[in-house]
């Protein structure tokens, strides 16, 4: 991938800022007044338990779920003007992965931003989507239908999907999740290279014996944000504890008393 | 027969109008129906269908007669609010989508009912061509109707193809699309847009109430064909133009009878073959496989009784015959048979007559045997040791997944459980490169070399002469 630089509007600008940002659905908050700066250039892990409002955090941030409150800025302006610098990696189960579709065509939607409404991918746009597939080491399998890989193959896929896109910052939901030891080092050595090429990444995470080795700044989340820092200093035992302590979480014990008083729809997302 | 010769010579005009009105419609709603069911908005197209009719009908009172700027008007209206109706539904109540669906579909058809009723029992309007509506009728199109109606499904197909890349990202990956900023909405919008499109221009040569099926069928028959979007748009148009083409024929030859019914009973012949026949995916294809994989195991367990027969005594010279191999694996008489011929076709095993007759390994025989048997042993090793799992429950699971296991996730194996000796059972794991010292039990022929190493005064052994005579003998036996 070439080497962009970040659109800088001055280094004061972090590539991401949210500001008190809330979520809720169906009128319950599930994310409440998340506020934080990421820095720039850095590895970002977001951690917390189940249903601790990752994936939520990372969608509302991208504005494709509604907030109740809260903005986001990306360089310093405002999330439409620049999405075409984030790339956005998906839990892999929020497609049907019996589509009617190759690796190809899938990898060349990250193309997408690039090409006008109604314009076809060229042959330079082939090329890049090609480059991005080798990069994840799956050019052989540019050709398959997408229902022929296995979860480790998916997601790889995601990925070259995001590096086609070749944006300024990355962030990937769970990239992690089912893939086998020898995808995980791919893609993470993928990561650290976008890394070093002065982009900026974040990562909803699960596996927290990885996160000292591999993230530069970790965000403990749980509904609400626990602590956000450089890993050294944030990602301690007492934080940790403060974030996967459950039952001492008051915040947490409402979230589930409301849940069982009320009706609520939980396969739609 | 010379009806049909009279039909496809085109010689009538009015043939060649409604046939291109027809086809045009079959490729449109072909190739749209496609991204409806993609969608899982199948029934959505039904309910929308249905709920045109009061828009048809109130066409009919305010043009005071057929007119098909005013017909499409109307449909187009009632088509939009069912769908909105439909969302709204949704939207702000408890309902699920599918109740939603079905009620908008059964009111909204219902107030048609009542207005076509309406229509009937005053007299005022020329209701000639009303009933057309219910169930098609292609051969009622004039030249107007066929200039709107196939304009309609061309305008249609230009947006297809134009929108290609934008509905293909919609249809996939809603999430990814709008993080890039794609216009979703307005793009769901074209899709609904395009569904009622489709639609109106289906309601005079289909009919409302079969109209979805144009849109389901041929495209649920193109999925059976292809993995590419590009390939199941066409095969679907294709479907759908082969419908439209029997429909008018059809529509031609009894013009008493009406077009729809025609249309979908061809659409689904077309998808009765894809069903049947398609390669891969279809129902003999898939039966085929599996018959074949069940031989492929069938053979690959005989090869492994063979073996574990020579394990126990120790002996690659002794043949096996035809009722001890059957008593050990329970296998009918006649399938055994079969997988005795295949084997020895193959040449992993040879026939020996004498008394008694029977079977041994040949060389390249008892390496695939000891390759059966090694994959199982590792597999149940790596189940006990890597998934934690009681020795006394891996091999059931082993029977079956060492059919599956290639050399690449043997080797994976191996190398995650370090090549070990014993399987959870203590039964010797049996490797090829320990110089058939280790688990080849008794195997004292040296490589290449597949003759009978036997013993006379104990098995007075003569290999078999043909194979007639190998099945002569067996059946006898
Ligand atoms: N569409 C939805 N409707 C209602 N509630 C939802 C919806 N999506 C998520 N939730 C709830 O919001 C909370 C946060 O969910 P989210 O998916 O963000 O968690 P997460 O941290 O990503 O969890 P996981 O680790 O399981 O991926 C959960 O309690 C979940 O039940
Ligand atoms: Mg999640």
């Amino acid at each position: 991938m070439t080497n962009v630089n970040p659109p800088h509007t001055g280094k004061q600008n972090p590539p991401i800022e949210v500001h008190d940002l809330t979520v809720a659905y169906e009128q319950k908050p599930v994310l409440w007044d998340i506020d934080f700066e990421l820095p720039e250039s850095k590895m970002t892990a977001i951690v917390g338990p189940n249903g601790a409002g990752k994936s939520t955090l990372i969608k509302a941030a991208m504005g494709l779920i509604p907030s109740s409150a809260g903005y986001t800025l990306i360089y310093g302006k405002p999330l439409d003007k620049q999405r075409r610098n984030v790339a956005y990696v998906p839990q892999r189960e929020s497609v049907d992965w019996n589509f009617p579709i190759s690796v190809m065509d899938v990898v060349l939607m990250g193309r997408y931003p690039h090409l006008r409404l109604f314009q076809r991918p060229s042959r330079k746009d082939r090329e890049i989507a090609t480059e991005s597939l080798k990069q994840v080491g799956m050019e052989e399998y540019a050709k398959r239908q997408i229902s022929q890989l296995s979860g480790g193959q998916q997601q790889r896929v995601f990925l070259a999907r995001a590096l086609a896109q070749d944006a300024a910052i990355y962030l990937l939901d769970e990239p992690f999740a089912g893939v086998d030891a020898a995808t995980e080092t791919v893609i993470f050595n993928k990561l650290q290279e976008l890394r070093t090429l002065n982009k900026t990444v974040v990562v909803v995470h699960h596996d927290l014996q990885s996160v000292p080795d591999n993230f530069d700044w970790v965000m403990l989340l749980n509904l609400r944000m626990v602590a956000f820092g450089p890993v050294d200093t944030t990602f301690t035992d007492e934080n940790l504890q403060k974030t996967y302590g459950g039952r001492l979480n008051i915040l947490s014990q409402m979230v589930e008393r409301s849940r069982q008083q009320r009706f609520i729809r939980e396969t739609e997302s | 027969m010379d009806l049909f010769f009279e039909f496809f010579s085109l010689q009538d005009p009015n043939i060649r109008y409604v046939l291109a009105g027809t086809i045009l419609l079959g490729i449109s709603a072909g190739a749209l129906g496609c991204f409806a069911i993609l969608r899982r908005r199948a029934l959505v197209g039904d309910a929308v269908a249905h709920a045109i009719l009061p828009g048809v009908c109130l066409a009919f009172i305010v043009a005071g007669g057929k007119d098909p700027f005013m017909l499409i008007i109307g449909a187009f209206i009632f088509g939009l609010l069912s769908m909105v109706t439909m969302d709204f539904i949704t939207r702000n109540s408890r309902i699920a989508p599918d109740a939603a669906i079905g009620m908008v579909l059964s009111v909204f058809f219902g107030l048609g009912v009542v207005l076509l009723t309406f229509i009937q029992s005053t007299g005022y309007i020329d209701q000639s061509g009303l009933d057309d509506f219910l169930f098609g009728q292609a051969a009622a199109m004039v030249g107007t109707d066929v200039r709107v109606f196939g304009g309609l499904s061309l305008l249609i197909l230009v947006l297809l193809i134009m929108a290609y890349k934008e509905l293909k990202l919609v249809s996939f990956d809603i999430p990814f699309a709008r993080s890039i900023g794609y216009p979703v909405k307005r793009m769901e919008f074209l899709l609904a847009l395009l569904m009622v499109m489709t639609i109106t221009a289906g309601i005079q040569a289909v009919g409302v109430v079969l109209m979805a099926a144009m849109l389901i069928i041929p495209a649920a028959a193109a999925r059976y064909w292809t993995d590419s979007l590009r390939v199941m748009l066409v095969i679907a148009a294709g479907v759908g133009a082969f419908s439209g083409i029997t429909g008018s024929f059809m529509s031609f030859t009894a013009p008493a009878m009406p077009t729809g019914p025609w249309m979908v009973v061809s659409a689904a012949l077309m998808f009765l073959i894809s069903f049947l026949l398609a390669p891969g995916r279809g129902e003999i294809a898939r039966h085929v496989q599996r018959k074949k994989l069940s031989f492929k195991i069938a053979c690959e367990n005989i090869l492994k009784t063979i073996y574990s027969l020579e394990e126990a005594d120790g002996r690659t010279d002794r043949v096996r015959t035809c009722g001890e191999l059957a008593k050990k694996r329970h296998i009918p008489e006649r399938k055994l048979q079969k997988v005795l011929t295949s084997l020895l076709k193959k040449g992993l095993i040879a026939w020996y007559r004498g008394n008694p007759d029977g079977y041994v390994l040949t060389v390249t025989g008892r390496d695939e045997a000891q390759r059966l048997v090694r994959v199982h042993r590792l597999w149940e090793q790596y189940l006990n040791q890597q998934l934690h799992i009681a020795e006394d429950h891996v091999h059931e699971d082993a029977e079956s997944m060492e059919h599956l296991i290639t050399s690449d996730i043997e080797d994976q194996l191996r190398r995650s459980l370090g090549s070990p000796a014993l399987d959870p059972h203590k039964s010797k794991i049996p490797y090829k490169d320990d110089g058939g010292k280790g688990g080849r039990p008794g195997s004292k022929l040296p490589d290449g070399d597949n003759r009978i190493n036997n013993d006379p005064e104990e098995y007075p052994l003569k290999p078999g002469k043909s194979d007639k005579d190998h099945k002569k003998r067996e059946g006898r036996s």
